[in-house]
């Protein structure tokens, strides 16, 4: 049998890829694909390619038909009925960009839009949002291929020239909030700091406005200066 | 071609930005290889007993799961940190709640919370030790009555250094031992005053964002025997978790291979433990001949993995009138909860940081790290200084309050400086300018102007505000002889492209370790940054360049890369005629001729220190660390007399740390530790019920919002060290070190309180308030004379 | 999770008439889920005793905020930002806005409802001392008819509200009658955003001449449901706020609210410091009338 520490294709086959990717610094994707590609040459069985759902091969026990629109795409699916969007989008479409941080709530890290309004996806339903647009981290881009560097949404950009991240685990449900944030603000939404300083027509994102308007985004590596500066950026239509 | 000196110092994209911001990078829970299944862990309930039985109820069939016992384990049931004394599944004993004691697997995730609820175990319960005092009278009951019935370690009874209940003692003193004992008896004679003070720090959990969690595989022979396991997972140290696992089944080195995937936040939490977490999952996968993830939860996560190790330090100081320090005695003792993990060096680190940035005639430092029935306390970025250094900072203003003077002139008085020994009698080769520090950060601060102003204001209002300072250093890489131990060595290989790529085993986990080794090969190489990968860290792959830790990546392993490049760089030059001041495409054009000639080229360059680094570890005494991070931070406080709350306003950070690599990055890391430490101040407490603990939700567990956090003003200065890639020295920790000692000053200045406990809750300032017989708090006759923590003594008149 | 999702039941009946036909055929089976931001919770932490679930959040004829015969009827089913955003309530009850802004986050807020946040009835929600404050009334119905009750007498206990296992909370309503009051809400919670509430007062009261009339406190945390405080009500009620009375009015104010106050120590905080607390907003509240 061959050695299970065979790394499969010689590195050098991805040589000419890599250096593309790597003109725009993107070098390290490769690595994390190629892992996955690996992984399939270690396990036992010889099966190569990206993950499949968690639970992709085994129907639901006591599963209910329903119909998700996510990121444009209608999408058929089969789920326990008291699964949480959260788990529906993880396990069952296999979009893994949405992070799973407390499932409580509390921070922040499984935001999606819901009709373009943000929800913690770990305390909605799967069913709940059946018929409703919902837009994750992966529909922001247009195009949500790594390569595709000049394709990022503007909240995305913002956050790269910013710095609005470290781990990145938060990251997505920081980005999906950022673009709710925005939108509420244009629509002249009020928040506690719109009270206590007595600015109620239609604030404009102040620092503190942002602070108090994403702080239902956790961030333990302590990223938030970058991140409201992302935000501020992003919310005057700047990258910079 | 790129200007040179261009991109250290410059702030590029980081590596793996933009698989970030897109939502694709992939975590350990966003990875499944096919067939996996799913692993969990079966937890003691109680803080300490014996196994009587174990129970599992018919209602589930048991048969379509794996379960791992202590005795499936092959090799030996221990999880190896620095000694013997963890198990990795309890073996008939229990000694402390959350405690690991069997594994499942199934191939549905949701079919193992039925099996966990339907797993009883009974218990013979034995009493427990929760606090640091409560295992010292354990000790002294056992030492005057021989009541041993609270000696929870060493478990089995074993021969081990720091005695029942003890994992470790340290003796520092800052000369010869006889001597510095002389010289205090003489110090306490003739001081002007003496000040004894007693500060005191909680448990705080890292809260990574991302919970531990790993995929193992493991493959066996022809003849069925394990061969090699294979974990991935969020990890900083991968070569810690191979090290475990050879111990665990027995495997030598290369049969045991870990790959670290994208690490959501680890600060420390995610060093030791994945030892234990890797080792499970790979039992697991032996076992069921499937590979196995696990993920704990939040709640799990909380409960069972490490935190940072609870603290108590006492000072008594020997002080002239005019401030001058003239001899001290510091006892710093560290929980170090159920086993000893790394709790021998979080305290060697406590010792070495417990004299602060100070000038000692004669000093003793004692130290201990004693066992309770708490989970295992853990690494936490500081490692064992935020709580040595919040006593000295606190116990400095408490001197200058007693003597009359500023914390300024207290300060100033004992600074360490240029051509100073430090405690441990390590000269101070490099420039260290205390003074002019102090002078900056007061400065950008407007320290004076606040302390004058808000002396008048707080009269006539209920909110408090007040200013406070703390100056520090922290050491950056293993201490004392511990780098030469590690013996890390980096490769760096130039691939088919003509293009290097670094191999280490340095991990990124958001502190930016990608970007910085890129830049620091790109900058040596006089290469475009974009043009340097990284190998994705594999231990079948990489070499082992140490552990992510002890803020050494910048310093110590940039230096190798530095090197690394320079011998590369110097074998092109001799063997393929590489020109002086050469482009990208000569560069290429002489590594892809090299390669041609040779087929392969890689520099690789193992540790050496730059300059001798001597260390006695008997004594304790030497060169402490390779170079120092030295800072003063100014925080800024409001206490509402209506709530008891205090919220810090603003907050100054300065700090000196060689050379900034990447100002962005750096900022962000002092940003992101200056916030972890407004929470390890004011916010974070552990709740503890019988060693469990109780508020393990990010409901309870109160940790700081943007909303909750101020201002962060970050200022560097920069004295090249030659330990690190152009002068660089570490900045990881160092911001955890001065935010809860500086806020706590701040509130005393703010209230005339001196608060000596963290975490300082508002319920903790109302009964403080309250005791110093105020009914409905914060009017404006607060008594800053009433001290119950301290007592002065006044030797001579 | 705790909790083992197979082993749950959801359903989402079509309309109101449906859920309450389900909710009467077998009383106490089922728990109805809006948002679920709270439900979601005790789910997560197997804290929930029903096994089936019945989905109310898709009910649009609980979801409205109108304003009628000098009353603004809220359904039960509106979200803290629907109430965040409507111009009616900021204009006419302005600390309920403010209460439903420190709910949670936005993201809860978007979810949450306000008929979930009174029937969770927990003692530290954030609508309800503004609700207290302002009087309101609630219809509660069942397949069999409506029922409508002060709100003050809807909580009976720690976690038990007048809801009969077959009722819904369909509506709450309050009486616009607060356009000359002087109005104070302050929550102290365990930070600034995200937060649930240590202790929280809400007042409303009217000052002529220097004296006190009206005056309606509701608190939460100060005893083991939300609360009126009516001692202290009681106490204030013609009180004066002239400069030589009102440190009187404050002492005597502060110890009625201590007379009717029985906070425990919990996770969060202390009973001492809960009920001191609550004893300083009130003179907050007080002088800032008097100022």
């Amino acid at each position: 049998m061959s050695h299970p520490f065979d790394l499969g294709p010689e590195p050098d086959e991805f040589a000419e890829e890599e250096h593309q990717l790597a003109k725009s610094g993107l070098n390290l994707e490769l690595s994390r694909r190629r892992f996955v590609q690996a992984a399939g040459v270690l396990s036992a069985v010889a099966t190569v390619g990206l993950p499949g759902p968690l639970f992709g091969e085994k129907p639901a026990t006591s599963g209910q038909a329903v119909t998700l629109k996510v990121n444009g795409q209608t999408q058929a699916l089969n789920v326990d009925p008291r699964t949480s969007l959260l788990d529906a989008l993880r396990e069952k479409l296999d979009m893994t960009g949405t992070k799973k941080g407390c499932d409580h709530g509390q921070c922040g890290a499984c935001t999606v839009l819901i009709d373009g309004r943000r929800v913690n996806s770990c305390l909605t339903l799967a069913v709940a949002a059946e018929g409703a647009e919902i837009t994750t981290i992966e529909g922001l881009a247009k195009s949500a291929d790594p390569k595709d560097i000049s394709e990022l949404h503007p909240v995305q950009a913002a956050f790269l020239q910013h710095d609005g991240y470290q781990c990145g685990y938060c990251t997505p449900g920081q980005i999906c909030s950022a673009v709710a944030a925005i939108e509420e603000q244009k629509q002249g939404a009020l928040s506690i700091v719109s009270f206590h300083t007595g600015n109620t027509d239609h604030p404009d994102l102040s620092d503190d406005e942002i602070r108090e308007r994403m702080s239902g985004n956790i961030c333990r590596c302590g990223a938030y200066p970058n991140i409201v500066a992302a935000v501020r950026a992003a919310s005057k239509g700047a990258t910079v | 071609m790129p200007q040179r000196n261009a991109i250290l110092g410059a702030s590029p994209i980081r590596k793996e930005g933009r698989a970030k911001v897109l939502g694709a990078a992939q975590y350990t829970d966003d990875l499944a290889l096919p067939d996996m299944w799913h692993g969990a862990t079966v937890r003691s309930t109680v803080a300490r007993g014996y196994i009587r039985n174990i129970t599992f109820a018919h209602e589930v069939n048991w048969d379509e799961f794996c379960i791992v016992r202590a005795s499936d384990i092959p090799g030996k049931n221990v999880i190896v940190h620095l000694m013997q004394d963890h198990p990795c599944l309890a073996n008939g004993y229990v000694n402390h709640p959350d405690e690991p004691i069997l594994l499942i697997a199934h191939p549905e995730k949701a079919a193992l919370l039925r099996a966990l609820k339907n797993i009883h175990i009974d218990y013979d319960e034995l009493p427990g030790v929760f606090t640091i005092e409560e295992s010292e009278a354990a000790v002294k009951a056992l030492v005057e009555k021989n009541d041993d019935s609270r000696i929870i370690w060493p478990t089995p009874k074993a021969d081990y250094e720091g005695g029942p209940n003890c994992f470790k003692t340290y003796e520092m003193y800052s000369g010869d031992a006889e001597k510095t004992e002389t010289g205090l008896e003489a110090a306490f004679e003739t001081a002007d005053f003496i000040v004894e003070g007693e500060y005191a720090t909680g448990a705080q959990e890292q809260l990574y964002i991302e919970n531990n969690g790993v995929i193992a595989e493991c493959f066996y022979t022809q003849q069925g025997e394990v061969e090699s396991v294979c974990v991935r997972g969020s990890m900083q140290c991968p070569f810690y978790l191979v090290h475990a696992l050879t111990l665990v089944f027995g495997l030598p080195d290369d049969k045991c291979r870990v790959i670290q995937v994208e690490t959501g936040g680890a600060f420390g939490g995610k060093e030791d433990f994945p030892s234990v977490i890797g080792s499970h999952a790979a039992l697991l996968a032996m076992k069921s001949k499937h590979p196995v993830k696990i993920i704990y939860d939040r709640a799990e996560d909380m409960a069972g993995t490490t935190k940072r190790h609870p603290s108590r330090t006492r000072h008594r100081t020997a002080v002239r009138k005019d401030g001058t320090l003239l001899g001290g005695t510091i006892e710093v003792t560290l929980d170090g909860g159920a086993y000893a993990t790394l709790s021998s060096t979080v305290l060697s680190r406590a010792t070495i940081h417990a004299s602060g940035p100070y000038k000692w005639p004669h000093l003793r430092v004692r130290s201990k790290a004693m066992a309770t029935n708490l989970p295992p306390h853990g690494a936490f970025r500081g490692f064992g200084a935020p709580q040595s250094l919040f006593g000295v900072e606190r116990h400095m203003d408490r001197i200058a309050h007693t003597l009359g003077l500023t914390p300024e002139e207290v300060r100033r008085k004992n600074f360490l400086g240029t051509g100073d020994t430090t405690a441990t009698g390590q000269p101070l080769v490099d420039k260290v300018d205390m003074q002019h520090m102090l002078t900056r950060a007061l400065n950008e601060a407007g320290y004076h102007e606040k302390v004058a102003r808000f002396a008048e204001e707080n009269k006539h209002s209920l909110i408090k505000r007040g200013v406070g300072f703390a100056a520090f250093m922290h050491g950056t890489g293993f201490t004392g002889s511990g780098e030469r131990r590690l013996n890390s060595l980096v490769y760096l290989d130039v691939l088919e492209d003509g293009l290097p790529q670094i191999l280490v085993s340095s991990t990124e986990f958001g502190q930016g370790t990608n970007t910085i080794l890129s830049q620091v090969a790109a900058q040596t190489l006089n290469l475009p940054y974009e043009d340097i990968r990284l190998a994705q860290p594999d231990t079948s792959v990489v070499p082992n360049s140490g552990p992510t830790v002890a803020s050494r990546t910048a310093m110590i392993v940039g230096k190798l890369v530095e090197r690394a490049s320079l011998q590369m760089l110097e074998t092109l030059r001799l063997q393929v005629h590489l020109p002086a001041d050469h482009t990208r495409e000569e560069f290429i054009a002489a590594a892809k001729a090299y390669r041609a000639q040779y087929g392969t080229l890689r520099a690789s360059a193992r540790y050496e220190p730059p300059a001798p680094i001597f260390w006695d570890d008997e004594k304790y005494r030497g060169d402490a660390y390779p170079g120092y991070a030295w800072a003063v931070y100014v925080a800024e406080v409001a206490v509402d007399m209506r709530t008891y709350m205090a919220t810090c306003t603003r907050f100054d950070a300065l700090q000196e740390v060689g050379k900034v690599m990447h100002p962005v990055l750096a900022k962000g890391q002092v940003e992101g530790g200056v916030a972890q430490g407004i929470g390890y101040a004011l916010y974070e407490k552990c709740v503890w019920k019988d060693g469990h603990l109780a508020n393990n939700q990010m409901t309870n567990y109160i940790m700081p919002t943007s909303a909750d956090l101020p201002p962060i003003h970050v200022h560097f200065e920069e004295v090249p060290s030659i330990h690190g890639p152009m002068g660089a020295k570490g900045i990881g920790e160092l911001p955890m070190d001065g935010p809860a000692p500086a806020i706590m000053n701040a509130i005393e200045n703010a209230t005339g309180i001196s608060f000596c406990t963290i975490p300082l809750l508002p319920e903790d300032i109302f009964e403080r308030v309250q005791s110093l017989g105020h009914p409905h708090g914060g009017t404006e006759d607060l008594d800053p004379s009433v001290d119950r923590d301290t007592r002065v003594e006044e030797v001579s008149a | 999770m705790h909790s083992d999702v197979t082993q749950f039941d959801l359903a989402a009946p079509p309309s109101l008439q449906a859920v309450l036909k389900q909710l009467a055929a077998e009383p106490g089976k089922h728990a109805p889920i809006a948002g679920g931001t709270e439900m979601m919770v005790a789910l997560g932490a197997g804290r929930l005793q029903q096994r089936s679930l019945l989905s109310i959040q898709h009910l649009r004829e609980l979801r409205f905020i109108r304003v009628e015969d000098r009353l603004l009827h809220i359904g039960s089913g509106t979200t803290f930002t629907d109430i965040r955003r409507s111009a009616e309530i900021a204009k006419h009850l302005p600390l309920l806005v403010q209460s439903a802004s420190w709910t949670g986050s936005v993201a809860n807020q978007n979810r949450g409802t306000i008929g979930g946040n009174i029937c969770n009835a927990s003692p530290a929600a954030d609508t309800p001392p503004a609700l207290l404050a302002y009087g309101a009334t609630v219809t509660l119905v069942s397949a069999s008819g409506e029922r409508t009750m002060r709100y003050v007498d809807f909580h009976l206990g720690y976690k038990k509200t007048a809801l009969r296992p077959d009722e819904l909370l369909h509506s709450i309503h309050v009486p616009l009658v607060f356009g000359d009051h002087r109005q104070y809400i302050r929550k102290v919670g365990t930070r600034n955003a995200q937060a649930i509430s240590k202790i929280a007062l809400a007042a409303v009261a009217k000052v002529e001449e220097q004296r006190l009339a009206d005056v309606r406190l509701g608190a939460a945390s100060l005893t083991d449901r939300p609360v009126r405080c009516s001692a202290t009500e009681a106490v204030l009620s013609g009180a004066s706020l002239a400069s030589d009375a009102l440190e009187e009015t404050i002492r005597l104010a502060r110890a009625a609210l201590a007379g009717e106050t029985h906070a425990i120590d919990d996770i969060r905080s202390t009973a001492r410091y809960r009920g001191a607390v609550a004893g300083n907003l009130l003179e907050e509240f007080l002088r800032s009338l008097a100022g």
